[in-house]
């Protein structure tokens, strides 16, 4: 029971207002980095009404079911994940053994829906977008797990979230030490490329395969995956303020880490060219890899 | 006035389709991006598929070749939708008035909301004729109500 109050109040309303809050953070200050003055701040929760109001058209040829249900599998596994994250922020009262598990594979599926999406919308730059996406996962899930895996070592081989959070707030954020700075470095570089936000937006590349997998939706469905990924906008940073900084309380210091995360993953994204999906994968799986690798080792020696 | 609309008026994304302009027109509409004109303030973004967008640009003199696609173009953009003419070819074929290549002005293809005259039109005359659609749709939502009430 208290799940489902979690579930509609923090899982959803919460993270969808403060996910359209931290998408106009990240216009506002891209704005700004271009010497622009922006959009207004209720530009984003604008944005969903107004798609929400529009016509949905369904490609000639697509397959109907899957291109309709792929929003709302991904945004579902959004809410589901932000659920279980608030319940391991809040209270470890109602926590299960094994949740980290869970919480890596749905972050998983709002990528692979956009796949799902892609696909089934039978257009050919959509398709190019979907396999790029399948790439790019190919590519970043192996130092992620690597990197996650820092946190997970250093609270004594728990793969329980509250554990970990346990565990900082005896011994301090596991991002003070070596090894956790490294994992953080690394995990920073993933949730990029899992936002798809400018040096790995491979596959949504507005420029040379207009919009990626999104190509053929409208109206609501254009709307669900736009809200899905505002609310990664503050998931991802969140996952990672809970494994590796001592997770989010309602005071100022909390705000610091978060919005100082927002903005180094937009200050990432304004100052760099996008890359070709070859690159990604020789970064992801070169360096990225090899730091994250790294870190493990330094955090199994105890640094 | 219906929140659907209302939305669509604050945030009305844009897709810039040239019918066989010089580009005079296209490099103008690009201009209204950069940091001097910044349309984003008005929530405006350039769209890059057509079933994201809600209000069409159309430049250009509308040939032969273009026409097709300009109309599945139409068809393809998801309702409710504006259609801007920007420059003078698209308004009355400009210099091509006689040229066997452009048989129909604009308006007798595909319905038009606005004009924005001008070889090619300013920045500012863009944003001009952008706050006029914006207030001609306010417009006439109202009439339509007092229409009703009547």
């Amino acid at each position: 029971m208290i799940y489902v109050l979690y579930f509609i109040t923090y899982g959803f309303l919460l993270t969808v207002a403060i996910g359209l809050l931290t998408s106009w953070i990240d216009r506002k200050v891209t704005a700004r980095v271009q010497y622009r003055v922006g959009p207004p701040i209720l530009q984003p929760l604008i944005d969903i009404i107004k798609l929400l109001g529009k016509e949905t058209l369904i490609p000639k040829g697509a397959s109907k079911s899957t291109f309709l249900m792929a929003p709302v599998v991904g945004f579902a596994s959004a809410i589901l994940v932000s659920t279980i994250l608030w319940v391991n922020n809040i209270t470890s009262a109602h926590t299960y053994l094994g949740d980290l598990v869970v919480v890596i594979y749905l972050l998983t599926i709002p990528s692979i829906s956009i796949i799902m999406g892609g696909f089934a919308s039978r257009n050919p730059l959509a398709s190019l977008g979907a396999s790029r996406e399948m790439k790019l996962i190919l590519s970043y899930e192996l130092p992620f797990v690597l990197a996650v895996l820092v946190p997970v070592i250093k609270s004594g081989f728990s793969l329980r979230l509250a554990t970990i959070l346990g565990y900082q707030l005896q011994n301090g954020a596991v991002a003070t030490g070596l090894s956790g700075v490294l994992a953080l470095i690394v995990a920073i570089f993933c949730i990029q490329a899992k936002l798809g936000l400018v040096p790995f937006d491979i596959p949504e590349a507005e420029t040379e395969i207009v919009s990626g997998p999104l190509v053929e939706y409208s109206g609501p469905g254009l709307a669900l995956y736009k809200l899905m990924k505002n609310m990664l906008l503050f998931i991802l940073p969140f996952f990672l303020i809970i494994i590796f900084m001592g997770g989010l309380h309602f005071d100022a210091i909390s705000i610091v880490k978060y919005v100082g995360l927002v903005a180094l993953v937009t200050v990432i994204r304004n100052t760099n060219p996008r890359v070709r999906i070859d690159q990604a994968v020789r970064f992801f799986w070169g360096p990225m890899t090899f730091l994250a690798a790294l870190a493990v080792a330094l955090a199994l020696t105890g640094r | 006035m219906s929140l659907k609309l209302k939305a669509l008026l604050k945030s009305p994304w844009v897709f810039h389709l040239s019918t066989g302009s010089c580009n005079n027109c296209d490099i103008e509409i690009l201009d209204c991006l950069t940091p001097r004109f910044d349309i984003e303030r008005f929530g405006m973004l350039l769209a890059g598929s057509i079933k994201h967008a809600d209000v069409l640009l159309v430049t250009g003199s509308c040939n032969r070749q273009s026409v097709i696609r300009l109309k599945r173009l139409y068809e393809q953009m998801p309702k409710p939708c504006l259609v801007v003419a920007v420059g003078e070819c698209s308004l009355s074929r400009g210099m091509f008035i006689h040229s066997y290549n452009c048989p129909l002005p604009l308006d007798k293809i595909i319905p038009v909301d606005v004009y924005i005259p001008g070889c090619p039109p300013k920045p500012e005359a863009i944003i001009a004729g952008v706050v006029k659609l914006i207030e001609k749709v306010k417009k006439d939502k109202l009439s339509e109500k007092t229409k009703k009430a009547k």
